[in-house]
This record gives C-alpha cells, structure tokens and sequence, in this order.
C-alpha cells in the first residue's frame, strides 16, 4: 500500500443491502475533499450474485461524473497514474442484509438474553432467539433453522457446573436441522459455542463434524456475571473469515483492497468514537437502513474515577428501517403512534397498505408533500424505537465485564440503560436516506429532536450524504484524510438544541436564551412552555449560548439554574424546544394535535407549504 | 440512480423448476430416483421426539431434590400412560401417601437431583413430506428427502401467506380487474386453486375457507384484512408457516390492484389443471417469493423464463408502484435527463407517462414505476 502522506486519491465504497454507494476523494490546496459520489442497486442477491457487479457500476457512475478514468477492464484501477485510476481503494459492507444471526440459550430471558446481547454488540442481525422454554416444540425450532438460512448461529446455555443435558439437547436440534448458510452455498455454518463449559465436548461431539463449530468461554459463566467478549471476538472473527469469504463476489472484491472489508456498522462505530475522543463529548450516532437501524452512542462511565473514561456501545435493531422493515415499523409501534405526528387526517386501510407496499417495493420514493410527511412520521417512531432498544440492551463493548446483582438478573432488561444519560448528550448524529435526504435540513432536525428527545443543551448533525461508513474504514489506514472529508465534506452541522427538562401550563414561561455569535449581533430569546423556536444563526461559527430555565425547569445544572455553553452554529439554527421533557407528549385530542404539529412545522418552516 | 426497480418476478409460461423435500430430522426416503410423483406423494417420512414435559416431583411430593430418584415408580427410560402414578413418597411422618401421575403417554426421560425435576417424553409425531409438484424425482436426499424436479408454467407472487397446498386451477372472475366477492364463489370450487381479478375482502377469504377453496390467488389485498387475518399485524416479511385453513397469494400489492396481463393470461391458459401454490415469503432477502406451479404434460418447446423489467425507454409500458397515482398502468412519453422538483422539493429523476385508460399525462419519479410487459 502506498504510503498515507503519498496518497492523491481515495475511492471508497458501502454495499448496503439495498444500494452501493461510492464515494472519491482527491488531495487540493485545501488537503482532502471529497468530489464525486455515484450509486449503483447492489448486486449480492440472484440474479447476479456478485458483489463486484453493483461495485463497478457505482464506480462508473463516479468516472462518468468526474470524467476520469477508475476502471481498467473489470477492476479498479490502482495506483493512480497520472490522472487515471486511484491510490487506494477500500470498501465497507452490510449487503444481504448484514451478519444475520441466530442464537440459543437455554431460558429465554437468561442466557438467550446475553446471547443476544453479545450478537447485537458484534453488530449482528438476531433473527431469532431459540431457547427451551420459547413454547416451541423442538420440530418447530428446526424448521425454524432451516428456514431462516442464518449466516452464522450462538450456542450458549446452562453457567458453567450447571446443566449439561439440556445444552446438548440444543446443540442437538441444531445438528438435526442441518441448517445451511444463507450467502453461497457448499461451506460449514459457522456455530459459536459459548455456553456450560462442561458440555463443550457433548456440543464438540455433536456439531464439530458437521459445521465450522468454535468453542469459546461461557458468556454466562454464573447468573450473576455476563462475560460477552470472548463471543463477540469470535463473531467478528468469523464474520470475515467464513460470511464475508463466501458472500458472492467477496473473494475478488477483497483482493482490490489492501484493507480488510469492514461490517457497515463496525465502520460507522469508529467515526462516532473517534469524534467522541476528540470532541470530548457524549455523543450518539445513528445510521437508519431499509431493513435495519444502527444505534451508537459514547457516554461517560457514571461511577469511573478517571474523567475521561467513556463507554462505547452499539446496538443493531435488525427489523426497524425505512424499507424491508417499514411494516415491522408499524407493528412494534402501532399505528397510532405513527400518526401522531402527521398533522391531517389519514385513512387507516389506505396508510397500511402503503406501508406494507412500501415494504415489497422497497426502492419507491415519495413523491407528495403529504406522502414525505407519513415517511418521516414513520421515521421518527423507527429512530424512537431503536433508541429504546439501544438504552435497554447496549452493553459495553471494549471488554468490560458486566456484573449484574441478582436483581439485575431477574430483570435482564433494565440492565445498561444507565449509561445513555441524556442531559449529558452533547452531539446528536444522523444518517442513512431518510434523514441524510430530507429536501430540508430542517426536517432532518426534528426527526431527530422528536424520537430521540435530547435534554438539556445538544449540537445536531447530520451526515450529508451517507459516506461515514467509509470514512469509518479510511480511517483505520489514514486518519487525517477521514478527519478532513468527515469535518468539510460529511458531517453537516444542522445546530444546537435548548430542551428545558419539566411541564407547565402552555404560555407560561419557560425559558430565556442569549445567543452571542463569534461574529455579529447578540440576542436574547424568550420562550413559553408548548413552542418552538429557530433562531437562524450564521453558518460556519461558534455562539456563545446562555440558557436561564424557569424555576421549575432543568436544563443540566438543576431547577432554575441557567447553563453555559460554547456551540457550534448551524445550517438549521438554534432550536430553543419549550414543548416539554419528562414526558414530552403531544394532545390526545386530534383537532388539538394537528394545530400544534402545524404551528411547530411553521416554526421550523418545515415544509414549502402547509400540510 | 436512475433505474427502476423491479421485484424481478417470474412469469414463465414453461420453465424447469427443482424443488427440495426435506425432512426436519434424519427418517425414510419413500421414492425412488426417477419415480414419477403426484403433488400428494409421500416422499418422505420420519417420527419427531416427543415434546418434553417437566415435572417437578420435589415440589409435588415434599421431598429432597436429591431424594426424588427413589420415589419414581418406573425406571428412567420406561413407557408411561397419561395419569398413570410415574411417583410416590409418603408425607405425614408416613400416614399420607402422596402420588404423582404422568402428564402425558410417553417415556420417563430423566430425572434431576439437583432440581428435583422430572422430564417426560411426549410420543413421537409421524411427519411426513409430500412431492408438493407433479414430477419425478431427480435425485434422492439419503435419509432426508427428494428432489422433486416439473416442467411447469411458473407465476410468482410479490407476497403471500399459507403454506404448500395443490387444486385444480379455477378463474372466478371475468377478468383481471374485477374484484373477486362472495358472489364469485361456487361450490364446485371446494379443493380449487381460484384465481381472482384486483381485490378480495377479509369477508370473501373466510366465506371461500369454509367453502373449502385450497388457495386464492388476487392482484391486490387489504392490510387491514390481513391483520384480521393473522389475528396480528405482520412486522417481519417472513410468512409461509401460518396454519391459516387456505393460502393466499398476491401478485401485485396491497390494496386494489388489477393483476398484470400477463399473469392472469398464463393462470388463465392453465384453467381446469392442477395447480401447487406455496404462500411462502421471505422478502428481507429477496429469497422466497409465493409461487403457482402448473405442471404441463408435455414438453411444449423451451420458452426462456421471463421476469418483468428491463431498461426503461420511452415507449416502455409500466405501472406506478406509488401515491399519488399507484397502480395506474400507462406508456413513457418522455424521459428527461435533468432532475426534476417533487411536490417534496427533492430533486430526482422522473420520466412522463401516458396512461392507458384516460391518455392523461403524469410526470413520475422513475423509481416509482415498475416496468411492465407489453
């Protein structure tokens, strides 16, 4: 590989499971920018399966767009010569869907839990989770496994000197349902076992034969104690050396780069802590997909003695996304959920069927006003739901040890939620189509201000054109270049948000905020509780930002208590959000709802008209 | 990108298909290389263990888990009817004997002296996999299954529910736009694979369930009306095992939606045969598309297997698969090269159309249209 400091040009490339994204970056006078972008539908699944395919077309489109010559025959054209071909490619996937997985435990709540923990931590897709008390009989559970086809499965059950019978039991279904793996077939499915380990060698009996069985430490060694690193390690492990070496295409895909192809999610995470490092900021990413939605987030560690210590974490809510996994949108919200926030009447059959024609068309567009307007409501429930699931089952990924007490044990889905401190969130990030393509920034903003409901002061941003995972995998061989395209190019800074924490009779005050831009005029913003407020800011700056809350509102330094901060301005603006926290709700009257959605829209000039 | 997208479908008057029957545990392959199978033929056959049912004798007998191997009444391994005592202790300083009887008929499995736990194994259920096509069997799956292997008119569907089932072919409706209703069904139509025009209500799916109608196969079908259906809203497009009393297979989308010329001309040409029609949908992936398999008797020259789609040009017939004019069907007119504004203010690629019924022009984003043939 070329030297970093030696390198002219990057392409780089995202084969997600619907679109293939590529993206080029060339050195200036002004060091790294990005030029041109081109897309191409991926190519991974029948008729073509061939990864590369979808690859070189979205590179074609790039040559087409900057009139330059990347391509030689069949691959990318490496290094640059002259003004031909670049100095380094690499790519980043989540094509078919992602790492699909299914894993086993032996009680549903218990060990099926923290085997799922450990397979969405890993950036995994859980499919299913088969344990014995599932109220499935065992012929159910095979047909199951056969049927879903996973990329890859986790075996776990039993504490170590507990039961064997019943993990060989599991171990069994597993070998009776044969399953095959999904992407490429004539290879062994990879099976993790990381359960009881004295029936490692019943488990090593009963599937070592049959598929590409790795036995690691116990990921429940006792009820008190989860210990996912081991598994996690060994699904990354054979994420690349089994799915990845078998995915159509993949095989030659990896020989056009000299950096390891890296999981979409794993990519995005390293851009999101990098940014939390440097910043020294709490910071949540969240790159919502068609069939999934990624969740990151860095925060503080409460009860560290160091002050920098951070935790990072990164959930995967596998069936929420704008596409494949609109309908299980509906389903896990509900309808009335989603139509909360679209402010005009909507027939039911009508909107469900779109829906659900949405899911088995999944590349359609809206193309009306009001049609924009559902999609972002579905949005906002897709981004609230997998916050949710990230605050409940996000667990430290760098190795810790999690140590439960037993009330922890008896309620596995409280554990983790702690970590996700709102008021201390400091920087909000978006991506993905539905947020990165909101014809105005706007929209972008209080998609995210309404499902993620930030405290406090928080900077949003979004990334403008859905290139953070390669960026991600960019900077793993150079950093600096990353770090340029990712403040000039990427991220878009869309401004910062003033959420006062409280409820109070609408009108009544709420809070008062100063704003005092690096450069131009101060002013000072009143706000009553149930408004918002944009206060346009000029781009590009810092403001120097004063926020006095009323005497029953929190803003982060206790009730009345005014916070200071130094913010970055935005394309949006400062957003002073007085409609409430703890809860936030919305009317339950219809007529009452509508006019306050209208008024806020109005306030954020949302839409070119109203809807 | 400015291509449109295409489900990639299959609507293929003769094509080779494969299909593989397997077992869910190792058991009895019933045929032979090259026999020739109805879609009822056994090909397969094996015994599932029993469910597993636990007791807790500790608990029911107020003794030491340690203690509970003593009081079983039959040895581990033995055959047990249902109620029949499996377990005894005495209780009361030995004035009160306390029994426990068996759950279930089956074999006593195991017994725990850590927890006190007795499992007892249910019976073994007889499964057994049938040839789901009319053909012949191209290759036997030792211990597992078949390869049941028809030349047959192939339709994909874009969704659908229920499992396998097989009927004789039989078009209720007049033609491919007319809603399929309560009056469309006959009583000759018990056993049949009916094919209907652009829409059917939850109200018709029960009325031709009772009537005994195997499968049911629409353009378009209400959410709504499958909720109902489900007795669920259906999150994850994964489908195929529902025990739902018939299988019905969309061929459009949902809601109404007159079924494409030329599925409804194929299923039309077939009327009076036997059909098989899976509702199996897998859509995450693009794996499993419901399908209609009419076998054909004889070899009536290769026709290459065609799904709709293709480059899109002005001419090109195709349907807009989006609000505000979803489901209209018409011909480009015109395709610019410019992005355009929405109504949303993005700015995208479109292409006019013409539509068929009225000639009314509608510029569309050209994502939103699906390319039909024809």
């Amino acid at each position: 590989m070329i030297p970093p400091e030696s390198i002219r040009s990057i392409l780089a490339t995202d084969c997600g499971s619907t679109t293939t994204k590529a993206i080029l970056i060339e050195r200036g006078p002004e060091g790294y920018r990005l030029v041109t972008r081109g897309e191409a539908p991926t190519t991974v699944e029948a008729p073509f399966e061939d990864v590369t395919r979808g690859v070189l077309n979205a590179v074609r489109e790039v040559e087409e767009l900057r009139g330059r010559k990347l391509l030689e025959g069949d691959s990318i054209l490496t290094p640059q010569r002259g003004d031909d071909g670049v100095d380094l490619y690499l790519s980043t996937s989540s094509a078919g869907g992602g790492l699909q997985m299914m894993v086993s435990g032996l009680v549903l709540q218990m060990t099926g839990e923290s085997a799922q923990r450990a397979a969405l931590g890993a950036g995994a897709i859980v499919m299913d989770v088969i344990a014995l008390n599932d109220g499935r009989r065992a012929h159910e559970k095979i047909r199951r496994l056969r049927q879903l086809r996973p990329d890859m499965i986790l075996l776990s059950g039993g504490t170590d000197g507990g039961d064997v019978k019943r993990v060989t039991e599991m171990a069994e279904i597993i070998a009776a349902a044969d399953p095959r793996a999904r992407l490429g077939a004539g290879y062994e499915l990879p099976v993790i076992y990381a359960g009881n380990r004295d029936a490692a060698p019943m488990v090593q009996a009963c599937l070592g034969a049959r598929t590409a069985l790795s036995v690691v430490p116990n990921l429940r060694p006792s009820l008190e104690r989860e210990h996912l690193k081991p598994a996690r390690d060994a699904i990354h492990e054979l994420f690349m050396e089994h799915v990845m070496a078998h995915a159509p295409g993949y095989k030659k895909l990896m020989t056009w780069s000299p950096v390891p192809i890296m999981p979409t999610p794993g990519a995005v995470g390293l851009i999101i802590e990098k940014v939390a490092k440097r910043d020294r900021l709490a910071v949540v990413g969240v790159d919502i997909g068609g069939a999934t939605t990624d969740v990151f987030s860095v925060f503080r560690v409460p009860e560290s003695t160091e002050p920098d210590a951070t935790v990072f974490n990164r959930t995967v809510s596998a069936n929420l996304g704008m596409s494949y996994s609109v309908s299980n949108v509906m389903a896990e919200a509900g309808i009335a959920n989603i139509l909360r926030w679209v402010p005009f009447a909507v027939d039911e059959v009508e909107l469900r069927n779109r829906i659900k024609n949405k899911m088995i068309r999944p590349t359609t567009i809206p193309q009306t006003l009001e049609d924009l307007v559902i999609e972002q409501a579905i949005c906002r429930e897709a981004l609230r739901l997998s916050f949710e699931q990230h605050k409940t089952l996000a667990v430290g990924l760098k190795g810790k040890q999690t140590v439960r007490d037993i009330s922890d044990v008896l309620d596995q889905t409280g554990s983790g939620a702690t970590l996700v401190d709102l008021v201390d969130l400091g920087l909000l990030v978006g991506s993905g189509g539905v947020l990165s393509h909101a014809p105005r920034r706007a929209q972008a903003m209080l998609m995210m201000i309404d499902a993620f409901v930030p405290e406090g002061v928080t900077e949003l941003a979004v990334d403008s054109i859905f290139m953070t995972p390669q960026l991600g995998v960019l900077s793993t061989v150079h950093e600096a270049a990353a770090t340029e395209v990712f403040e000039r190019d990427c991220l878009v800074l869309l401004g910062p948000c003033v959420a006062p924490i409280g409820n109070a009779k609408r009108g009544s005050p709420c809070v008062t905020v100063e704003w005092a831009p690096a450069s131009g005029a101060a002013s000072r913003h009143t706000v009553a509780f149930g408004q918002l407020l944009r206060v346009p800011t000029p781009e590009g700056g810092t403001g120097r930002l004063t926020a006095t809350p009323e005497r029953s509102f929190d803003l982060g330094a206790g009730k009345g208590k005014p916070v200071t901060r130094t913010v970055r301005a935005g394309v949006v603006g400062l957003v002073i959000d007085a409609r409430g926290r703890r809860p936030f709700a919305l009317p339950d009257e219809p007529a009452a709802r509508i006019a306050r959605l209208r008024e806020w829209n109005r306030a954020l000039e949302l839409y070119p008209r109203e809807v | 990108m400015g291509h449109a997208y295409t489900p990639g479908l299959r609507v293929a008057p003769e094509t080779v298909v494969r299909r593989e029957r397997r077992l869910p545990l190792k058991g009895d392959v019933c045929v032979a290389r090259g026999a020739e199978v109805g879609p009822g033929t056994v090909v397969a056959r094996c015994e599932l263990p029993g469910n597993v049912q636990t007791v807790n004798l500790a608990a029911k007998l107020g003794v030491d888990p340690a203690a509970v191997g003593s009081t079983l009444l039959k040895p581990v391994g033995a055959a047990i009817a249902r109620d029949e005592p499996i377990a005894e202790a005495k209780a009361m300083f030995g004035l009160v004997k306390n029994r426990v009887a068996s759950p279930a008929d089956g074999t006593l499995e195991s017994v725990s002296s850590v927890t006190g736990q007795l499992l007892v194994r249910e019976r073994p259920i007889p499964v057994e996999v049938n040839a789901y096509v009319q053909g012949h069997v191209a290759e036997v799956l030792p211990g597992e299954g078949a390869v049941v292997e028809s030349r047959a008119a192939l339709v994909q569907g874009i969704f659908g529910v229920g499992g396998e089932t097989h009927g004789t072919l039989a078009i209720a409706t007049s033609g491919p736009g007319e809603t399929l209703g309560p009056s469309h069904l006959k009583p000759e139509h018990r056993g049949a694979v009916l094919v209907g025009g652009d829409h059917v209500s939850h109200a018709t799916v029960l009325k031709a369930r009772e009537l005994g109608v195997r499968a049911l196969v629409v353009g378009g079908f209400d959410d709504r009306d499958l909720r109902e259906l489900l007795g669920r809203d259906l999150g994850v497009a994964i489908t195929g095992q529902e025990d739902l009393g018939l299988t019905l297979v969309l061929t459009e989308g949902f809601g109404r939606i007159g079924m494409a010329a030329r599925t409804w001309e194929l299923l039309c040409a077939h009327a009076g045969r036997v059909a098989s029609v899976s509702g199996a949908t897998q859509i995450r992936a693009g794996v499993l598309r419901p399908e209609i398999l009419v076998p054909l008797q004889a070899h009536a020259g290769a026709h290459a297997s065609e799904a709709e789609g293709g480059t899109l040009e002005v001419g090109s017939f195709v349907r807009v698969i989006r609000q505000p004019w979803f489901g209209r069907i018409g011909r480009v007119v015109e395709l610019p090269a410019e992005l355009s504004a929405l109504d949303t203010e993005a700015r995208v690629r479109v292409l006019v159309v013409a539509f068929a019924d009225d000639g009314t022009q509608a510029t569309v984003p050209r994502a939103n249209v699906e390319r039909l043939a024809g």
